[in-house]
């Protein structure tokens, strides 16, 4: 048969590559940054852009799409055109793709860093970015698939099929959880709100770390594993049913975010069962990777990349493994809001997605170059750095979350809440330092790496084009009458792309139409109203300044939550949230029922220096917030919105909206003088208190109607 | 107060759980025949797609 020549495009790999170190560096620099904060907050500087608040959603957004974003394209980019035997369907889609994906980034990065965020977690980014997101990611799709059809290989290999299930889910949760209503160019609202926001948003966050950090990770170490070892797959057969069970597994394990949570129980019990099956595809893809290397762990000894990837699998394991117990109820109770879950994340992203980005480059910067690495010896104190870096990280959080946790809930014998919330969080600082010193050592490493492969390419001599030869698909006569079902889902990526989307919608649907559909479900609460005008304009203070990132608002039914915040919380005081602010981290106490706690001096105050409110605070100052003018401008539109949105304000109050704004304004200004503070109304702290004073109210009012008129 | 649990309002919410399990107990059960039905030196042979273009030590 006559075979063709063609040509492999390394150029964009090479640039993918680069992306993916340099954001790598970012996007831990900004991790570093805001885990220092944590116990020296003055190193936030004093400045809104570099807040913890802010650089907290910097450091996530850097880390999941820059990082291991490009480390995906690199990764797919350089497998795909090897695994079709044909070049990319298409270099301007290639460098559309790059570029475009690029400025995503940069606009990200600055947006954050100026405060405008949806306030969804790890989908910060606002709606003009969401549809370039969506827009870069569909030429990504054309390129992919015009690839996969022009390839002169007839088996689709199984890293392919993680690629097309990342792309087609990816593309379904940023659709579905990006629907808002904009307000401005960089403000918008989240169309659903409370329960229903709360359960999109982590529908889309797990399976974010489902389809974005797991999915097309495990297509790469489909691929780089075996060239590494240069070894097929332990076992082909059981990366299929990985692939699959995976796939309809993950989609349903969102609600575990959610535990004891005001979502419906069903939906908690669902996310659960889901959860615990999900151990078995994931362990079924760690051991794959790990008995690939049989009898052949004198090569791990050897090389650095196989070194990496070990440890990589390793992560992937223990994180998996870790997972679904922490989605049992009763470890839940204990890991959720606590440091534990940030420990539990980076054994993922630290181990799983860095080590697997770092073995990949090392794998590749020598193959592109065409020359051995610089030196084994640099990339192996790379490895051990990364690795004690992880243990010094992760070990230290573990424990602080746990004591943390017990100590919440630790009663004297009297039946008082023995610890203040303060002393929970002084007493795990030294873990903070620890912490923030395992991920120093960490990027030390990754610095190391850096320096070995510029030193690589600096020797090599780059090959952008590699040549290569193959023969083209040939159409055998009775191809359709012989072959299984499944051998021609394979065949066809078409038909692989919808059986994907039917396998994943599947879960998103069943798990949200009944939340959506019944009304009922969601049950209203007759003393909940709206926000007026100022609370709204704080509550979006609120969300700019990455105040969830911190303080959750959500009471959860346990004995010390009540006795500590007040009341748990239900489903129907949420119904006006656009968007819910649950938050899924307590550095500092839960709000749910912060209104009416404090006088409105002591916000005041506190916000401009914690510490004279709370001595030994860690929380930053936020004292722009009582210069800065508070714009009114946008009351209307904001008004409009919601009403939009379905929150009942009457018709034509957009119109008078700035009026009861400037009315209570005036009355906080009132109160705040009365304890000798002197400030105009039209500042932003006077909206922050506003709403601040309101949350969780509504239903305090409730409860002093029924009891003063019991049924 | 008026607060009204969720499982008394949606009738047989229970049905979503069970369908959801059955669903993906028939799916896997698809997957595992299929698997296991298929030509295994077939399957030798995709395993070995990545390494293709390179000589394989054993």
């Amino acid at each position: 048969m006559q075979l063709e020549k063609f040509y492999y495009d390394n150029k964009i790999v090479k640039a993918f590559g680069y992306a993916t170190v340099i954001f790598g560096i970012v996007g831990m620099l900004a991790g570093l940054w805001a885990a220092i904060q944590i116990y020296a907050p003055s190193a936030s500087l004093h400045y809104a852009p570099t807040t913890f608040g802010r650089i907290r959603p910097v450091h996530t957004n850097a880390i999941i799409f820059a990082f291991v974003g490009n480390c995906i394209f690199t990764g797919v980019y350089y497998s795909l055109q090897r695994l079709c035997k044909t070049r990319m369907y298409s270099d301007t889609l290639s460098w559309i793709h790059f570029w475009g994906w690029q400025l995503i980034i940069a606009s990200a990065a600055i947006t954050l860093m100026l405060g405008f965020t949806t306030g969804k977690e790890y989908a910060e980014l606002e709606w003009p970015i969401d549809i370039a997101i969506t827009l870069v990611w569909v030429v990504f799709g054309i390129n992919m698939f015009g690839t996969i059809i022009k390839r002169r290989e007839k088996h689709l290999y199984v890293a392919i099929w993680f690629y097309i299930a990342t792309w087609v889910t990816v593309a379904m949760l940023h659709i579905v959880n990006s629907f808002e209503i904009p307000v401005t160019l960089f403000k918008s609202y989240s169309w659903y709100a409370g329960v229903q926001d709360a359960l999109v948003q982590w529908w889309y966050g797990h399976n974010a770390v489902a389809f974005f950090l797991t999915t097309p990770i495990l297509g790469l170490m489909y691929y780089f594993l075996p060239k590494a070892a240069n070894r097929p797959v332990y076992s082909y057969r059981l990366s299929i049913i990985h692939f699959w069970s995976l796939i309809f597994i993950y989609i349903w394990a969102g609600p575990h975010h959610l535990l004891y949570t005001a979502l419906p129980d069903w939906a908690q019990s669902l996310g659960t069962v889901f959860s615990m099956m999900l151990i078995f595809p994931s362990w079924g893809g760690m051991l794959n990777g790990l008995f690939t290397l049989r009898g052949a762990w004198d090569k791990v000894r050897e090389d650095p990349v196989l070194k990496f990837m070990v440890v990589a699998i390793t992560c992937y394991g223990m994180a998996t493994l870790e997972g679904p117990l922490l989605s049992l109820k009763n470890i839940n109770a204990i890991a959720h809001f606590s440091d534990w879950i940030v420990a539990h994340v980076h054994v993922g992203g630290l181990g799983w997605n860095g080590f697997m980005a770092f073995a990949m480059l090392y794998y590749l910067v020598p193959k592109m170059w065409n020359t051995p690495l610089y030196s084994k010896k640099l990339a192996t104190n790379h490895f051990w750095l990364g690795t004690i870096g992880i243990i010094l990280y992760a070990v230290p959080l573990y424990w602080a979350g746990f004591t943390q946790s017990i100590m919440w809930k630790t009663f004297t014998p009297e039946g008082q809440l023995k610890f203040q919330f303060l002393e929970t969080v002084t007493n795990i600082i030294p873990m903070y330092v620890s912490r923030s010193i395992g991920g120093g050592l960490y990027l030390i490493g990754a610095l190391l790496m850096t320096y070995n492969l510029v030193k690589t390419i600096a020797k090599g001599k780059f090959v952008a084009n590699e040549e290569a030869e193959a023969a083209p698909i040939v159409k055998e006569a009775h191809e359709h009458t012989r072959e299984s079902w499944h051998r021609r889902i394979e065949r066809k990526p078409v038909t692989l792309l919808v059986f994907s989307l039917i396998v994943v919608g599947i879960g998103g649907i069943l798990e949200m139409v009944p939340t959506f559909l019944v009304k009922s479900n969601v049950p209203t609460i007759a003393s909940v109203k709206p926000y007026t005008p100022l609370e709204l304009h704080g509550r979006d203070i609120y969300v700019r300044e990455g105040c969830y990132t911190c303080h959750s608002q959500m009471v959860r039914p346990f004995r010390d939550e009540v006795a500590r915040y007040g009341e748990y919380s239900k489903a129907g005081e949420f119904v006006y949230d656009h968007p819910f602010q649950w938050g899924s981290k307590r550095t500092g106490p839960d709000l749910a029922r912060v209104g009416g706690k404090y006088p409105d001096s002591w916000h005041y105050n506190h916000m401009d220096d914690p510490t004279s409110m709370s001595p030994g605070s860690v929380m930053p100052t936020y004292s722009w917030l009582l210069d800065d003018n508070l714009d009114t401008t946008t009351t209307g539109a904001k008004i409009r919105a919601m009403q939009k949105l379905g929150v009942p304000y009457p018709a034509g109050y957009d119109k008078i909206a700035n009026t009861e704004l400037s009315a209570q304004a005036a009355s906080i200004t009132e109160s705040l003088k009365k304890d000798k503070i002197e400030t105009p109304p039209n500042k932003e702290i006077i909206a922050l208190i506003a709403y601040l004073q309101r949350i969780g109210k509504d239903i305090k009012l409730e409860q002093s109607k029924t009891q003063t008129a019991i049924k | 107060m008026k607060f009204i649990h969720y499982l008394e309002k949606i009738s047989k919410v229970d049905i979503y759980a069970l369908l959801s399990f059955g669903i993906f107990f028939l799916f896997f059960l698809a997957v595992l025949t299929w698997v296991f039905k298929s030509d295994k030196n077939r399957l030798i042979a995709n395993s070995r797609i990545p390494l293709d273009d390179q000589e394989i030590q054993n």
